[in-house]
């Protein structure tokens, strides 16, 4: 028999209305409230116990109200977490996801709650938890009940999970990598066919919308600029000490250049996998050009140079991870008090 | 034109004192192999040694993948690279020794090489777990420098391919497939009423590691140009090892392409299989617009209804990927992608680098940035310790027990951009 902790608020708890929203959290062996009508359809799981929490006091006490989940997964040591349903409810949908966020998170339990599309604490947290698609009100809690019930059921006895489509839960938008029945060639001819002649057909990839990058406004005196040289061309020291990857790079290096006019074959080389490095290991300069940004310096085009390479591998890397990059690399030059960067790829 | 293969199902490989086929065992003499791989000056030592489906084999790293093939009459396979003279690829008969192939290894050139298992979970991932490899395990004389490196050991891959080839010309026990393919006024006549389908082949033009070769002549020197499904099985397109292992179009997937299968299997049914453009993905953004203008043109030109575009890498070319999805939608031709992406370990991040909101019929071949935990085998044909240094590997991919955490792109045609593989992914 699986273990369920199930969390409620004091209306759904059974305690009251509103007058009783600062009521603070406590524990109750079994189901209570509305955990009831789910209890009857759970097939090899049992709630265990019933968190109360009233929605006031959770949304201004929320590091207090986790504290006493933290205790009672601890005491209960559930194998699933089921919150809610909060439907359409601001308060009490941002406890349910924030509740089953820190279980799921920090205990790997699956936690299951239910939200209405426009709850906003969908699209807060349907990366954290299964938040299934739900109605506006209590009033679908017929609908709700087989639904959640049916998915907590999957969970409880290692059914394989359908899309989240097939099980009615909001994406969380993780990409799974599962083997299909056909290959790539077969599905791209049958959709290709299936295009043509109008029909309707689903793309495995939905395309995203990507945040257009405005460049930043010229600098007024070059010659008073401080400017700091990065690359993602994987030019790192010769030897490669901090074992950069030559794809998907998980970090980005710092190597001092002080004293140096250049970077020089047989101290610096390319790890990069993506282009052909013979080039840029006879001159790294050639990826990253230490050498020209030091001859404009002396000839007083540039005010200084930044006597830094901030390095990484661009190469299978994530969107995630180079945004990630980029803010750790300009947090470090604007401490630097650097005005500009030469950033180059490959 | 007219292309007879005559494929040969081998079943099992062996050494022996000569090379012949008996009952579908391929019997390789290692010897008659050597001395041809030496004839190259360059090769300092070459030697052999042999992988089946389901053996506890891991070979690594691996740089290209050939399947044995050869020309009875009607010219020569793999035309354009050993001799002055050449003749038109696709046409006459050729024998194909399927289910084997010529896999070759050794010291690394770039970081590009890849990872093949036989069995475990590993051989899920990829159809070259499904074949028997004769593995050539070859190094380079110390002054040859890495492009020659690269050379050597491709040529080396071909030459031993195409005479294992020549062993099925005694072989009885063979199954035809005829291939036709006609002018473009014939086609049209020949099924007025179905779409017409061009087929846009990407393949990598970047330098070391990076290169195709077109009857020898590599791809970076070439513009956009129509070629035939024939001569690719011929062996018209080779390999330069290029891109990472997981996306890698080896010699095999040129040979077997998938796409080019699948369009055959429906040609004269639902569609008409018109032609196939091939389209070098450059470095710079001014060669991708200029192959973009000229690949969309010529598939205007064959009067295309829809289009299939393969992908080959993934990075810079998803940007050609995307601008000719684009063009070829925006003249109405309805277009069909291939690619992977690179959604992050967790799968949390945008897949692609780049896109445009006319690719709204994608085809995923997974996400090459999830990870897999390989066990150890019994057996290593090459070197582990170059894990290390390739796509998808990393200092920490050997475990202390022999076990390999590895990125998908780590594992040879894992996530084939010519959908030669069952991978994909979901979101969820």
């Amino acid at each position: 028999m699986k273990k369920i902790l199930f969390y409620t608020n004091q209306f759904f708890g059974q305690i009251g209305g509103e007058e009783k929203a600062y009521t603070e959290p406590f524990v109750e062996e079994g189901p209570r409230g509305n955990a009831n009508a789910f209890a009857p359809k759970l097939e090899g799981g049992e709630i265990v116990a019933t968190i109360v929490c009233g929605d006031n006091y959770f949304v201004e006490n929320v590091d207090k109200c986790l504290e006493f989940v933290k205790k009672q997964v601890e005491e209960y040591k559930p194998d699933i977490l089921m919150a809610g349903p909060a439907f359409n409810a601001g308060r009490f949908g941002i406890a349910c996801c924030e509740v089953c966020k820190y279980v799921q998170t920090n205990y790997k339990i699956p936690c299951v709650t239910g939200l209405y599309w426009e709850n906003p604490g969908v699209e807060m947290y349907k990366a954290d938890c299964y938040i299934m698609e739900v109605g506006k009100s209590a009033a679908t809690i017929r609908k709700a009940i087989p639904l959640i019930t049916g998915f907590v059921n999957k969970l409880i006895s290692g059914e394989k999970l359908g899309t989240p489509k097939q099980e009615h839960y909001y994406p969380k938008g993780q990409r799974v990598n599962v083997f299909h029945e056909k290959n790539g060639a077969e599905r791209a001819v049958e959709m290709l066919v299936k295009k043509l002649k109008g029909e309707e057909y689903e793309t495995e990839l939905e395309i995203s919308v990507y945040e257009k990058v405005n460049p930043a406004p010229p600098l007024k005196d070059l010659s008073k600029a401080k400017i700091a040289l990065c690359t993602s061309g994987g030019i790192v020291p010769f030897g490669n000490p901090d074992h950069m990857f030559a794809a998907t790079a998980k970090f980005w290096k710092k190597y001092s250049l002080e004293g140096k006019d250049s970077l020089n074959e047989g101290e610096f080389e390319s790890v990069h996998a993506g282009y052909d490095p013979v080039y840029a290991n006879e001159d790294p300069n050639r990826v990253a050009p230490y050498n020209t940004l030091k001859e404009l310096e002396k000839e007083g085009v540039i005010g200084s140079v930044y006597p830094y390479l901030l390095t990484t591998t661009g190469n299978s890397t994530s969107v995630a991870d180079a945004t990630r990059f980029g803010q750790e690399m300009a947090q470090d030059l604007l401490a630097a008090g650097v005005d500009g960067v030469i950033l180059t790829s490959t | 034109m007219k292309l007879e293969l005559r494929k040969i199902a081998i079943k099992d490989v062996c050494f022996d004192k000569e090379c012949k086929i008996v009952d579908g065992c391929l019997h390789v003499d290692p010897a008659k192999l050597e001395d041809l791989v030496l004839e190259d000056s360059r090769v300092k030592s070459v030697s052999f040694d042999l992988a089946r489906p389901g053996e506890s084999v891991r070979i690594v790293p691996v740089k290209d993948v050939i399947e044995p093939r050869a020309k009875l009459e009607g010219g020569e396979t793999f035309p354009g690279l050993f001799r002055e003279d050449m003749q038109e690829a696709g046409e006459g008969i050729t024998y194909a020794l399927s289910g084997c192939a010529v896999t070759t290894t050794g010291p690394i050139v770039g970081f590009q090489e890849g990872v093949i298992d036989m069995s475990g979970p590993g051989a899920e991932y990829t159809v070259y777990s499904q074949i028997n490899h004769v593995v050539m395990i070859i190094e380079k004389q110390d002054y040859v420098d890495q492009h020659d490196h690269e050379a050597v050991v491709r040529l080396a891959g071909i030459k031993v391919a195409r005479f294992l080839g020549t062993v099925g010309f005694d072989c009885e026990d063979y199954e035809s497939e005829v291939y036709e393919w006609k002018s473009i006024g014939e086609k049209y006549a020949e099924y007025p009423g179905l779409p017409k389908v061009v087929y846009v082949y990407n393949c990598m033009a970047q330098g070391l590691l990076h290169d195709t070769y077109f009857y020898g002549r590599d791809a970076k020197v070439m513009v956009p140009t129509m070629i035939t499904p024939l001569e690719v099985m011929d062996g018209a397109l080779v390999s330069g090892n290029c891109v990472s292992p997981g996306s890698k179009t080896t010699t095999y997937m040129h040979q077997n392409n998938a796409v080019i299968k699948e369009l055959f299997k429906i040609h004269g049914k639902e569609i008409n299989f018109v032609g196939i453009v091939l389209n070098p993905l450059m470095t710079t953004l001014k060669e991708k617009f200029r192959d973009r203008m000229l690949t969309v043109r010529q598939v205007k030109m064959l009067g295309a209804d829809g289009a299939i575009i393969s992908q080959e890498g993934f990075g810079n070319p998803t940007t050609d990927l995307m601008i000719v999805c684009q063009e070829l939608e925006q003249n109405g031709i309805k277009t069909v992608l291939i690619s992977n992406e690179d959604a992050g370990v967790d799968g949390m991040s945008e897949p692609l680098p780049d896109s445009v909101q006319e690719a709204n019929a994608i085809v995923s071949t997974g996400n090459s940035n999830a990870t897999v935990m390989l066990p150890a085998m019994e057996k290593t044909i090459g070197n582990i310790k170059e894990v290390e240094r390739v796509c998808g590997g990393n200092v920490n991919s050997i475990q202390e027990d022999g076990r390999l955490l590895l990125e998908i792109h780590g594992i040879m045609g894992s996530h084939n951009l010519q959908g030669n593989t069952k991978l994909g992914a979901v979101t969820i």
